[in-house]
């Protein structure tokens, strides 16, 4: 039993109200839950004060049903892993493993027990005699976690784990975390700044900004239904392309000239921005072009073509399968529909309407 | 269990704020505790004493330091018309002016030396460092010696000259300059050491990127070395200055505050004063007066300084 | 950059010039206690033969080895007191978390301010009254606690990644054992520093031994070395020269051992 509630949760500092606002989150047991969001949302700091590092200014958070605000960090029964991995430099990384078992007064043959399952689990059995300096930034961050795995606490809470390794390795202990949160059936709550790492990683994601919660879910339904603009930019690399739009009379106007017809799309609004992920500015043969525009730069990424277009005031970037040969200023036949694009409120930027075809069933196409 | 667990915020509140409230105190406790030996020992023998002083320095005491009669500001006001006290004020600000600026010049120039990456150039910062091993008490030993009128190097060196020898600790006009030179070189250690590690910290790229321009050695001096250096300085000038006021060994080693008082520096005549006449009252009047004037000279490099050092 | 030739000669030779200069007196110092008292009189400057005439004579005649080990003890005494007050208050001000910590920070930094000489009179009562005169706790407590070794501390525990702690907080690692266990063991090089600051001093100390010591108990080497030139009527030079280089010869080792560590340590603790 390890599930995690948020009802309401508030912080404040002296100097600066709502650091974070009203938080109200269920996290369940076994889920890997990602926070993420810029630097300076607050997702390091509601990490905090789950782990019980810092105090919660209103509010309730419960663990299994029980009010935890008061309970000091080692009553919570949890285990961390920090950006800097927090390694005892003077330490053995045996001794680093082992050093929170002193204190949790667990007998010595049970900690040998222990010691010898993590490290083999983590694959740090030859490195137990030596310090961490003498060690690769890997083994550090799988020292680090091997740290969180023997304490056995059920709830497991990272921070920024990854972001000081290269981004090979990155890619690497990715699926390494993400094997053993599902090995050990963890709960664990994750905090990035890094999309990419929420959206591989996390069952559900929750994007924080400016101490608010802009939206709760899986990764897919973030990606394809973002709540607000700012998810939609947030989410999703390169980012998804958005440009002021007005409607009249069945029309779509991006610009006077660009216009896309809507006959399926009830819209309440005159303006409106109009979202577009890169994958749906789709290439076109003569029949099937919609509309015709200017390439500005062309990016080679080997397997796929990166292509920036000019629209309007705006640049649209476009992502294609396979390597394209055009230069600035080709005009290129693309098909632009209604159903891949999605519709923000300009003063709200709250969603008005999910583009209605995502990119699986686009795959289903092209294969 | 479940009837008893509290789910609302309000009602948790109470529970909350008496857990919240008993950790505060808890970290108060255990600051407390950690800092309890620093506390009580600052309290018994410098925050008391320094009570006990100004309190001493109202009154007259008897040969066993106990308080006898109430005087007032008598004792400062004895100080004040006493030429003996007038005579260690002076020679107190003398002797400043003669150790700082030497000390600081010499040292400063020592670790423009010793900052040179040159071979061997660690057996140099070990000897110019050496100083600071020297206790006063050794020290003056040396120095006696060499102040010595017969027997002593400077006046054999004098005499190879064919000048007359000078009565470095005897003569009234000689005594404290000869004190103020043994006094430069004890102080000449720390001081080097403390202006070696700021010369050190000095980022290097500013030195290269004046050598790219071209510049000379005095220029980098002028113009890099001593502008970075300047938060160093202030703060040997501070301690030098400090340390002057504090002067007591070399004076008791090498001439009892003589001849004449020409050596006679407050502190000694502090001692004098408390130890050799039991006057505890009298002697409380000029620590508090030394205690002022520290903290004044401090409290003015403070404020000239805040304006004109360059920190980083 | 290499430096020409000419810069190079022009800095080895005022270097070489002001090594003998400042090293002067201590060298004629050295050469007189390998002196017989006639060469001393006589004016010569180096030693004709190597006699230990002076060591052994200063050591037999006077109580010079007795205040050796009273001042080995004290020093050591004030140094592990300062060691341990120091880094205690220093583990405070960096990781413990309390209300009034600001405040009590600016009031050890103040003590900085006050000379010992400003409250060394009711000191004196003080020990006096403890019965403290001519003992060890007399001359060695009173040094204990120290704002500039808590100044020192703080500045290098605050090195320390605040992530340890928080990881040790999480582990349920008490404030006693985190400082035992990580602290101390990753601030060595600073309590090292620390030690070595506190020995020379300790060491050196002139006035208040010679206040707190009446008799040949307790009293330390300094003062030894005041005695004996006092009582010697300066005429024994071979002798006092041989006792004042035994009195140098374990703060000289010291020195030289540490002068590296110490000069980071200090200009570190000095102006951060």
């Amino acid at each position: 039993m390890s599930h995690i509630e948020m009802e309401n949760l508030k912080k404040t500092y002296d100097h600066q109200q709502n650091v974070l606002d009203g938080i109200n989150l269920e996290i369940s047991e076994g889920e890997f839950f990602v926070l993420v969001g810029p630097s300076g949302s607050g997702k390091s700091t509601l990490l905090r004060m789950i782990a019980g590092l810092e105090e919660i200014s209103g509010g309730l958070l419960k663990m299994n049903g029980n009010v935890v605000n008061h309970l000091r960090p080692k009553e919570r029964n949890l285990s961390m892993v920090f950006q800097n991995y927090a390694l005892y430099p003077h330490l053995t990384v045996e001794q680093n493993i082992l050093f929170g078992l002193h204190a949790r007064k667990v007998s010595k043959s049970e900690q040998k027990k222990r010691l010898m399952e993590t490290a083999e689990m983590m694959g740090l059995g030859d490195l137990l005699k030596r310090k961490p300096k003498q060690l690769s930034g890997g083994q550090r961050q799988r020292v680090a976690l091997a740290r969180a795995v023997v304490s056995q606490a059920p709830i497991c809470l990272m921070d920024e784990p990854l972001s000081n390794l290269d981004a090979k390795l990155r890619a690497h202990m990715r699926m390494e975390i993400k094997r053993l949160q599902q090995q050990l059936g963890l709960t664990l709550v994750y905090v990035t700044h890094d999309q990419v790492e929420a959206m591989t990683m996390g069952d559900r994601i929750m994007v924080l900004h400016d101490g608010e919660i802009q939206q709760v879910g899986d990764p897919i339904t973030l990606y394809n239904e973002p709540a607000n603009l700012f998810v939609a930019s947030f989410i999703g690399s390169p980012k998804i392309n958005l440009t002021r739009a007005k409607v009249q009379d069945n029309q779509l106007y991006i610009t006077d000239e660009l216009k896309i017809p809507l006959r399926d799309t009830f819209l309440p609004k005159k303006e409106l921005i109009v979202g577009i992920r890169a994958e749906h500015i789709q290439h076109a043969t003569d029949e099937t072009a919609t509309h015709e525009l200017e390439v500005i730069t062309v990016e080679h990424l080997g397997n796929e073509t990166s292509i920036t277009f000019s629209v309007g005031n705006d640049y649209w970037t476009a992502k294609w399968i396979g390597q394209w040969q055009l230069k600035a200023g080709d005009k290129v036949k693309v098909s632009l529909t209604e159903e891949y694009l999605s519709f923000f409120d300009p003063v709200t930027e709250e969603l008005i309407q999910p583009a209605r075809v995502h990119a699986k069933e686009d795959e289903v196409v092209a294969i | 269990m479940t009837e008893f667990v509290i789910q609302s915020e309000q009602a948790y509140a109470k529970v909350w704020n008496k857990a919240r409230k008993r950790q505060r105190l808890h970290s108060f406790l255990k600051g407390l505790l950690f800092l309890l030996p620093s506390i009580l020992l600052f309290s018994v023998f410098l925050f008391y004493p320094l009570a006990k002083t100004i309190y001493l320095s109202f009154y007259l005491t008897d040969a066993s330091g106990a308080t006898t009669v109430y005087v007032g500001l008598e004792n400062y006001k004895q100080l004040f018309i006493s030429p003996i006290f007038q005579k260690s004020l002076e020679v107190t600000f003398l002797f400043v002016v003669y150790t700082v600026p030497g000390t600081i010049v010499i040292s400063l120039f020592l670790a423009l030396l010793a900052n040179e990456k040159l071979k061997g150039i660690g057996i140099f910062r070990t000897i110019f460092s050496s100083t600071m091993g020297i206790s006063v008490a050794a020290a003056s030993v040396f120095w006696m010696f060499l102040f010595h009128p017969t027997i002593g190097w400077l006046n054999q060196m004098l005499a190879t000259f064919g000048v007359d020898s000078i009565g470095w600790l005897t003569d009234p006009d000689w005594a404290l300059f000869s004190v103020s030179i043994s006094t430069i070189w004890m102080n000449i250690g720390f001081t080097f050491l403390i202006l070696l590690g700021g010369l050190q910290s000095i980022d290097r790229y500013l030195y290269e990127s004046a050598d790219i321009d071209g510049a000379g050695y005095f220029y980098k001096l002028r113009r890099i070395t001593i502008p970075m250096l300047s938060p160093t300085l202030f703060f040997v000038i501070t301690v030098s200055f400090i340390n002057a006021f504090q002067t007591f060994g070399q004076v008791d080693m090498l001439t009892r505050g003589g001849p004449q008082n020409e050596t006679n520096v407050i502190v000694y005549s502090i001692y004098q004063e408390a130890f050799m006449n039991y006057k505890h009252g009298a002697a409380s009047a000029q620590a508090i007066i030394l205690f002022i004037l520290i903290l004044l000279l401090t409290f003015i490099q403070f404020k000239l300084g805040e304006r004109k050092v360059h920190y980083q | 950059m290499r430096m020409p030739i000419y810069q190079k000669l022009t800095f080895y030779a005022l270097l070489v010039v002001s090594a003998f200069l400042v090293f002067a007196p201590a060298i004629i110092a050295l050469s007189m206690s390998f002196m017989s008292n006639q060469e001393i009189m006589m004016g010569n400057w180096l030693p004709s033969s190597l006699t230990l005439d002076n060591y052994v004579h200063v050591l037999e005649n006077s109580r010079l080895l007795h205040f050796f080990i009273n001042s080995l003890i004290v020093s050591l005494v004030i140094m592990l007191g300062q060691l341990t007050l120091s880094s205690l208050s220093a583990y405070a001000f960096v990781f413990i978390n309390f209300k009034g910590r600001d405040l009590l920070f600016f009031i050890f930094i103040a003590t900085m301010m006050v000379p010992f000489e400003a409250s060394i009179i009711p000191n004196f009562q003080t020990i006096r009254d403890l019965g403290w005169m001519n003992t060890y706790s007399g001359l060695t407590i009173p040094f204990f606690a120290m704002a500039f070794g808590t100044f020192l501390l703080r500045q290098s525990f605050k090195q320390i990644p605040k992530e340890l702690k928080e990881a040790s907080e999480i582990a349920g690692i008490g404030d006693w054992k985190f400082f035992l266990t990580v602290v101390l063991p990753m601030a060595k090089s600073s309590i090292v520093t620390l030690g070595v600051y506190g020995f020379l001093t300790s060491w050196n100390m002139y006035l208040w031994p010679l206040l707190a010591t009446t008799d040949d108990t307790t009293r330390t080497v300094q003062i030894g070395l005041r005695q004996l030139q006092s009582q010697e009527q300066l005429n024994d030079w071979g002798m006092i020269m041989a006792g004042a280089i035994i009195v140098v010869l374990p703060t000289l080792i010291l020195l030289f051992l540490g002068q590296k560590k110490l000069q980071q340590g200090l200009a570190e603790g000095a102006l951060k």
